[in-house]
């Protein structure tokens, strides 16, 4: 104890404010930076806390916020079709649904374009141009989601248009499957919402890719390569069973942002409260009910019932990203017990 | 022979085999740049047209007449600004305690596992959050309410690249300070974040990135104004709910400013991110 003080001392030295304190009463002074060490630790412990007030606030406020809604309908909100301001009916199906299969055709064509960019950039990419290009890839992250929904209404949806007829002849005459692709050529709808959704996840899952399979201890490509594989079959056989965990958790990454994306989808998706067996037809999402109608509800129950799709949209995305967290976080024990 | 042939046979066809996959892989590249550079074509060439002085010092105009974004652009920097400046303390605090003290106890894990949720949660439901909690009690929209939802968007950013970044420090700097005799306080304050400064400033700029291009959280907050407003007790102008507005009228002048700020923005974003990744060289930690 007396060293420490000594060592406080001797070191306070070199400061003359505090020489002139702690030469007289190092314990004293020794004591006080004790405290401010308390104080400092239950300061940031605080904070740190504050994240999980935060959390249950959410929650919290989007329960009392709903409760209205909640009374009004029970659990057959979920399953009700029905959304109509005038005669205060409402029902989530459709956003609901909307949501899901938006997402699920982004998942459908950004798990493959994912899966590409992160081999191309671990696997074959020239070393010098790696970083440019995961530049590239990471700054199509960067761009806001209202930019997407801009480009997407304005240059997207003309374009996809006038392949949607080439679309409806070709894949709409597949028995049974051929229906989701009947429709009129508008441009907007679900099925360009999905695409757009795709184009806004790919770079998330890209580079969950990219970091999980450079994990990959090299012995074991090398090994692989040394028994004659190809380097495709090095990344099919080898990479990717070994980062299966961490791939799952970037999809299910890709997952949640796909499911939340407000912006982009609201422009595009044509804010119709229908169900449709079609693709091509508009539909509606959670996120852009809400952008699109809050501010204008009229009435408790109207407001009441678009905060408990808020509550239904958090719900969803906090499962999918719970298990996007654990699936990565155990493949970040592999690789301890690796090395 | 034919034993050989079938060898052969099977080898060109592994090896056309892994031709081909890694064709399309190139090809998936292709596409993730086409979509980058169409995005930034269409911008440019649309957004150069209205851009002009006249962008920058005019305000917001009716449908048919000519204006700029003034309003928009002050609103949106001012909270922008305030929404870092709330946000960046609290996350850098919470950033400290789970890289320095968390390795005991629940806190941290389970601060750590929310906050990386709360990192990817969609952010209209954090406006909803701030409109239950401030908006209603108020009974206005408000400037204040826009900012506190960007700086609950901050936070979980800034939480994540300050731990990673102290996570870089080496032990043995915190041991040499402290063997000096430094209480904890000032090693952390005064050796280790400084020695993590360039990758904290990183995140930050990545945070206010992200903020500024969010419309989400600001439609039922700070909601919107078509007037010059520094009041950050009323509704103030934002460049994303003006893009908003303005895209999805049917006014042709109002799509030319809706066109300009969006290339503003994107620039600004863009230029933000390029910053922290050219100036810092650190890998990007945080999305």
């Amino acid at each position: 104890m007396s060293s420490v003080a000594d060592t406080m001392d001797g070191l306070s030295r070199s400061d003359p404010g505090i020489s002139r304190v702690s030469k007289t009463i190092p314990e004293a002074n020794l004591r006080n930076q004790h405290r401010l060490d308390l104080l400092f630790r239950l300061a940031t412990r605080f904070f740190a806390f504050l994240v999980l007030i935060l959390l249950a606030g959410i929650i919290v406020s989007l329960l009392t916020g709903s409760l209205p809604a909640l009374r009004a309908f029970g659990p057959g909100f979920v399953t009700s079709p029905q959304w109509n301001p005038v005669t205060e009916q409402f029902g989530a199906l459709v956003p609901i649904v909307g949501t899901l299969v938006t997402s699920f055709i982004a998942l459908l064509i950004g798990i493959p374009v994912s899966f590409g960019i992160a081999l191309f950039l671990t696997e074959l990419s020239p070393i010098w141009m790696r970083r440019p290009l995961g530049t590239a890839i990471e700054l199509l992250a960067a761009i806001p989601s209202i930019i997407y929904g801009m480009w997407g209404l304005f240059v997207f949806a003309p374009a996809f248009s006038q392949l949607q007829p080439w679309l409806t002849a070709t894949l709409g005459a597949i028995p049974l499957a051929g229906m989701l692709f009947q429709g009129p050529p508008m441009g907007i709808g679900v099925l360009t919402a999905g695409i757009i959704l795709a184009i806004m996840v790919t770079p998330f899952i890209a580079a969950v890719m990219r970091d999980v399979f450079e994990v990959v201890p090299s012995v074991l490509k090398e090994s692989a390569y040394a028994l004659g594989s190809t380097t495709w079959e090095v990344v099919w056989n080898v990479v990717l069973p070994y980062t299966k965990v961490g791939v799952m958790g970037g999809i299910m990454l890709g997952l949640g942002r796909a499911l939340g994306e407000t912006m982009a989808v609201t422009f595009v998706i044509g804010n119709a409260h229908k169900l449709n067996a079609s693709l091509m037809m508009p539909g509606n999402s959670i996120a852009s009910a809400l952008a699109n109608e809050f501010t204008e509800a009229v009435g408790d129950l109207y407001s009441s019932a678009l905060i408990e799709l808020g509550l239904i949209l958090f719900l969803i995305t906090f499962v999918v990203l719970a298990l996007s967290k654990m699936l990565l976080l155990r493949l970040g024990k592999m690789e301890g017990q690796k090395t | 022979m034919s034993a050989s042939m079938a060898i052969m046979g099977l080898y060109s066809r592994r090896l056309w085999i892994n031709r081909f996959n890694l064709a399309v892989s190139l090809l998936t590249m292709l596409i993730g740049l086409f979509w980058l550079g169409w995005i930034l074509l269409t911008l440019f060439e649309a957004g150069f047209k209205a851009l002009g002085p006249a962008l920058f010092f005019t305000m917001t105009p009716p449908p048919g007449a000519s204006g700029g974004l003034s309003n928009a652009i002050a609103g949106s920097v001012i909270m922008a600004a305030t929404g870092t400046l709330i946000g960046t303390p609290i996350g850098m605090m919470a950033g400290i305690y789970l890289a320095e003290f968390g390795s005991r106890g629940w806190l941290a894990p389970v601060t750590r596992f929310i906050n990386d949720i709360l990192l990817s949660a969609p952010s209209i439901v954090v406006g909803l959050f701030v409109y239950e909690v401030y908006v209603i009690h108020t009974r206005h929209f408000s400037a204040w309410a826009g900012t506190l939802a960007l700086a609950l968007i901050v936070i979980p950013v800034v939480i994540r690249t300050t731990e990673n970044m102290l996570r870089l420090v080496p032990d043995s700097l915190r041991e040499a300070a402290a063997a000096l005799g430094a209480p904890q306080w000032k090693v952390i304050t005064l050796v280790t974040v400084r020695a993590a400064k360039a990758g904290i400033i990183t995140g930050i700029l990545l945070a206010v990135a992200r903020i500024s291009g969010e419309t989400a959280p600001l439609l039922f907050t700070a909601l919107n104004n078509q007037f010059w407003s520094l009041d950050m007790n009323q509704p103030m102008a934002n460049l994303p709910v003006v893009i908003f507005q303005f895209a999805m009228s049917p006014y042709e002048n109002w799509q030319h400013l809706a066109w300009a700020g969006a290339l503003l923005i994107t620039m600004g974003v863009l230029v933000l991110n390029i910053l922290a990744r050219v100036f810092f060289r650190n890998k990007s930690p945080t999305y």
